[in-house]
């Protein structure tokens, strides 16, 4: 398990504060059980002083050494957490876009995050009490057991029924109640998705009513499911009670033979019964640690799997490139984003410096993909690409990236402000050199009209702006960036035709002299460019949208 | 946070019986831990003093396996109890604020965090059920039955306890002020570190174009270290509170062993009574220090049902005025009217559209097109004026009653083709019939299952076209007197259009159609152009 590295020195610190604490309890029961029971003989006070002066540090260390298992464990943890973001962040990096074609572009950045998070309570509520469980339990068998071989022997079966048996039965029953659960689940989540994001369509068709009575129907059943399920709720509570009661019976039992062949002090009987009440009560908690663990594991299992990813792009050593302008070559290319599913086929392209030239063709046909081979996200499946003369795949991707931007069609914009947002491309950039590109982009006047200029929040995902403004403020970037060669990818939705179209002729203009795709489903381009080249239909209809396309840019 | 919301009493009828059962669970396994403990004092004072053999011991040992068993029966029973009222609590809170949201209307509910609610969100009450809710009971309860069988026994340790134990309460209310806050500072924390770390992961192959993805490792590195600092200062004052709560509840067990040592040894106490308040006093303590404990999964819970007492509570929108039933159709008339949308006008308008007329409601974004149709439909409060269909205030459902209505981002719902066009209509409906109307027909039928082909989340695998015929095909068959139209070609290709148009012009007939519209080949259909442009913003 590679999670293991996750653990810090600071986690084992914890491990002995915690089973020092767990101890300070099982010691203050046994010595008061002990002290009682020697008093019960009435000796003179001065034999009993080690043992008052004991119970009251017993009685004072376990706070004390539980607030010190608590804070370490959580800067163990914590740590722990920084550096497997950072892990995770730099894998993703290495394999982004086209690497994560796999998966479902909604949930994956979502279920990272949450995934990541999920390792704190890993360390501290799953691992912490177990390993402090293991030091106690061992500890307290041997104690009683040196007493008792027979009461020690059934401690370290109760301790096992509640550590390891308990869990496994919760994870059986888990398994059978989410096999009838999660398929009714699965309906109402659907349910009530349809009922709110329909809401308009049902009221105005007079249908919600129908709707309404649907979803009580499921609720209804979930209800009767989950009230199925119910008798295995409360095992774990009523086995680790049972243990408990048959720790100390057996204790008891055990006991008063032993004492009676006197094999046993009788001042020490108490210690024996009574030390499994103390026990216990740090075992108890072991069954709500690994049903802990089970959510935890299936947090590391979509992790793994996102860390098993590999990059479809070779990174080779840094190659001397002639100073420019680039020429960059297409020929006879294909591509894939998943293996087996071709979405382009035997392409020929050139773009020269200065050149113009749109790509059309319909959706499916692969011209984002064009784009994503020219910024090598993606290397070709069959064919070459080349970059005056150089074959792409002989140079690092990031040197690629230095000479050819790209600016998808729905371009990702931060959760910053306008100035932060732009100085992705650039960071050193200053505030004129901002309004610059603003300017080219036309989105200056509208930045100055704002009260708070360039530190104005443009929102999650940018939601504070416009389509348009939010496209003309990725432009504003990607120009930033000053990039030789820049593929534009024109937005269909979420923008009536006029709008796409004066974006387009001011995204051609603020080019310049730029090499400049453009990647368009409007057939009237080509007035605007030098050259238009048409690819032709999918290859393979994709499934689903989802599928077939990369995590956006 | 209140330890019960009575409002969850209140919207929720299983919790009442559950929390009645609670109490009995919770009286039965207070007495059955005294007897426990009586049993084994008894019996170890016996075999130790009275040099009781196992045959004499035999009894206490069947009684002490019986009130095992029992406890063990109470607290399966417990749990079980929780998970089936919590089943049915959720029940019930899901199908009111599903009630809630229906009658709320659209806009009125953020439906991302609903719908989250709806599914998991409640599933943190099962925890507060199961765990947070019978611990309280039992941290009321346990402390004094364990209190009325000492105070017989032995006066001395039942006045420390009796002293001690309310400082757990109190110091508990000290430090939970305190540490709240705190935790709220921290979990908004947490919440911008997650946030970030999301804005990243989701930006990153923006971060990738711009070179700037290694930087960003840096960044993400700094901030966490920076996360665990802050974190750190708030939890070492947060963790004090368990420290505090420890010491008191450990230290006064510590201080009645010692006390009831040195008794014994001076022959004040017997050994049994000795062992009794032994193992009681800890009992005593025990469920009010777990009630700190579930503090967490309790807050969770307590949040969930917070969320939904507040949607359950929001004021309902302004009551449609009486309706004057008789009036069918006739023309629609805007008197003066005014919508406000965030302290701004949406819409200001005074029109009539006659009887069969077909209007086009022209004008840049945010000039009113959609809203003066939401405003026939409902879902927008007027601010002022009145609107009258024939010549009546008609309320908000028998005004729908006559609307047919197609938005421009039809919603498609999980199941059949069919259902999906007969939404609202009656079972007999002719659904062919309006699917051939709208120009659906043929790609219907070219569909593996044809009417009964199941639709994927919201209509995937259909095109934008094909969305728009099966909203033409509602449309159809509901066969009303008024047609609302927003935008019906936005995102179609020119030959596509052209298809929904004549559609359009099919459904338009004999009908009093308003058409929100940008295109000018869709404003060409209309008979009528009604520019909402406000006056002065050109």
């Amino acid at each position: 398990m590679t999670y293991l590295r996750l653990l810090r020195p600071g986690f084992w610190v914890a491990v002995l504060a915690g089973a020092l604490a767990a101890g300070c309890a099982v010691g203050l029961m046994a010595t008061s059980a002990w002290l009682i029971s020697r008093a019960a003989l009435h000796p003179p006070v001065l034999h009993l002083m080690v043992a008052i002066v004991a119970v009251r540090a017993f009685g004072v260390g376990r706070g004390a050494l539980r607030y010190l298992e608590r804070l370490f464990g959580h800067d163990a943890a914590l740590r722990a957490l920084g550096s497997l973001r950072v892990r995770v962040f730099r894998h993703l990096a290495r394999v982004a876009p086209a690497g994560l074609a796999g998966f479902r572009r909604a949930d994956l950045a979502q279920r990272l995050a949450a995934d990541v998070d999920a390792v704190l309570d890993l360390l501290t509520r799953v691992l912490l009490p177990y390993a402090v469980a293991i030091v106690v339990g061992a500890g307290s068998v041997l104690l009683i057991g040196a007493m008792s071989p027979i009461a020690g022997l059934t401690l370290a079966g109760g301790i096992l029924l509640v550590g390891v048996g308990v869990p496994l039965l919760q994870a059986r029953a888990a398994r059978r109640a989410d096999g009838r659960l999660a398929p009714l689940r699965g309906e109402l989540a659907t349910g009530a998705a349809d009922l709110l994001h329909g809401l308009p369509d049902l009221i105005a068709y007079g249908a919600a009513a129908d709707r309404l009575d649907r979803l009580a129907r499921v609720g209804a059943e979930l209800r009767a499911a989950e009230r199925r399920s119910s008798v295995m709720a409360g095992l774990a509570a009523a086995v680790t009670t049972l243990a408990t009661g048959l720790s100390v019976l057996v204790g008891l039992a055990a006991g008063a033979v032993a004492v009676r062949s006197g094999d046993l002090k009788g001042e020490l009987l108490a210690v024996v019964v009574l030390t499994p009440l103390a026990v216990f009560e740090t075992v108890g908690t072991l069954p709500a640690a690994a049903q802990r663990f089970a959510a935890c594991r299936a947090a590391m299992r979509r992790l793994t799997e996102v860390l098993a990813t590999v990059s479809p792009v070779s990174e080779p050593a840094a190659v001397a490139l002639p100073a420019g302008p680039h020429t960059l070559e297409l020929a006879g290319v294909g591509a894939a984003w998943v293996p087996g599913r071709p979405v382009l086929h035997d392409l020929d392209l050139t773009l020269a410096p200065g050149d113009r030239v749109a790509l059309v063709g319909p959706s499916g046909s692969g011209k984002s993909t064009v784009a994503a081979l020219l910024v090598r996200f993606l290397d070709p499946t069959a064919g070459r690409i080349t970059m005056d003369g150089v074959d792409l795949r002989d140079i690092p991707s990031d040197r690629v990236r230095q000479i050819v931007g790209y600016l998808p069609e729905d371009a990702y914009l931060f959760d910053s402000t306008i100035a932060a947002n732009l100085r992705i491309a650039r960071p050193d950039a200053t505030g004129d050199e901002l309004r610059e590109v603003l300017a080219q982009a036309r989105l200056r006047d509208w930045v100055d009209g704002l009260p708070r200029g360039l530190e104005t929040a443009v929102g999650e995902h940018g939601m504070e702006l416009s389509g348009g403004e939010r496209r003309r403020l990725a432009l504003a970037r990607a120009l930033l960036a000053g990039f030789e060669v820049l593929i534009l990818d024109e937005p269909t939705e979420h923008l009536d035709d006029e709008t796409a179209a004066a974006l387009t002729r001011d995204l051609l203009a603020a080019a310049g002299d730029r090499t400049v795709l453009l990647i368009t489903h409007r057939l009237g381009i080509a007035a605007e460019v030098d050259r238009v080249v048409t690819l032709g239909e999918p290859a393979i209809a994709p499934l689903r949208a989802a599928d077939a396309e990369p995590l956006h840019a | 946070m209140k330890p019960l919301d009575p409002r969850l009493l209140r919207y929720a009828r299983a919790s009442r019986a559950y929390l009645a059962a609670t109490v009995v669970l919770g009286v039965a396994q207070a007495v059955l831990i005294v007897v426990q403990a009586t049993l084994l004092a008894h019996g170890i004072a016996a075999v130790f003093l009275d040099e009781l053999s196992l045959d004499g011991l035999t009894p206490t040992l069947i009684a002490l396996a019986a009130v095992t068993v029992g406890r063990a029966g109470l607290s399966w029973l417990q749990e079980a109890a929780a998970a089936r009222s919590s089943a049915s609590v959720k029940d019930e809170l899901r199908g009111r604020l599903f009630a809630r949201a229906a009658a709320l209307g659209p806009g009125r509910v953020k439906t991302g965090e609903m719908i989250a609610l709806v599914t998991r969100g409640l599933d943190a009450l099962d925890a507060y059920f199961a765990r947070y809710l019978p611990q309280l009971v039992l941290a009321a309860l346990i402390p004094a039955v364990v209190l009325a069988r000492l105070l017989p026994a032995d006066l001395l340790a039942t006045v420390t306890i009796v002293l001690t134990l309310p400082l757990i309460p109190v110091f508990m209310a000290l430090v939970g002020l305190h540490t709240e806050a705190a935790n709220r500072k921290q979990f908004r924390l947490l919440a911008r570190l997650g946030h970030h770390f999301l804005d990243v992961v989701a930006g990153l192959a923006t971060l990738k174009i711009f070179g700037r993805a290694a930087a960003q490792a840096d960044n993400i590195r700094r901030v966490s270290a920076e996360q665990r600092r802050v974190t750190m200062r708030t939890l070492r004052i947060a963790f004090l509170s368990s420290l505090v709560l420890e010491l008191l509840a450990t230290l006064s067990v510590a201080l009645v062993a010692v006390g009831i040592g040195l008794r014994l040894v001076d022959g004040k106490l017997d050994l049994a009574t000795a062992l009794l308040v032994l193992i009681l006093a800890p009992e005593a303590y025990l469920p009010l220090r777990q009630v700190g404990a579930q503090y967490h999964a309790a807050a969770e819970g307590v949040a969930a049902a917070e969320e939904a007492f507040a949607i359950l509570e929001s004021p309902s929108p302004a009551a449609a005025p009486a309706s004057a039933a008789g009036a069918t159709g006739g023309a629609i008339r805007f008197e003066d009217v005014v919508v406000r949308y965030r302290e701004r006008d949406a819409l200001r308008l005074s029109a009539t559209f006659e009887a069969g007329e077909f209007v086009a409601l022209t004008g840049p974004s945010g000039c009113g097109k959609s809203t003066a149709l939401n405003v026939l439909l409902g879902f927008a409060a007027l601010e002022e004026g009145r609107v009258l269909v024939g010549g009546a205030e008609l309320s908000a459902s028998d005004l729908r009653e006559r609307i047919a209505w197609v938005p421009q981002r039809p919603y498609l719902f999980a199941g059949t083709i069919r259902d999906n066009i007969a939404l609202g209509a009656p079972a007999d409906a002719d659904v062919k019939a309006a699917a051939r109307l709208a120009g659906a027909h043929h790609f219907i039928a070219d569909m593996p299952a044809g009417y009964e082909t199941v639709l994927g989340d919201d209509g995937a695998g259909l095109s934008a076209g094909q969305r728009q015929r099966l909203a033409l095909a509602r449309a159809f068959l509901r066969d009303a007197p008024i047609v609302l139209l927003d935008e019906p070609t936005a995102n179609l290709d020119a030959a596509t259009a052209e298809g929904v148009m004549a559609a359009i012009r099919r459904l338009a007939h004999g009908r009093t159609v308003l058409m929100a519209a940008h295109r000018p080949e869709l404003i060409a259909l209309a008979g009528r152009v009604l520019d909402l442009t406000p006056v002065g913003a050109q």
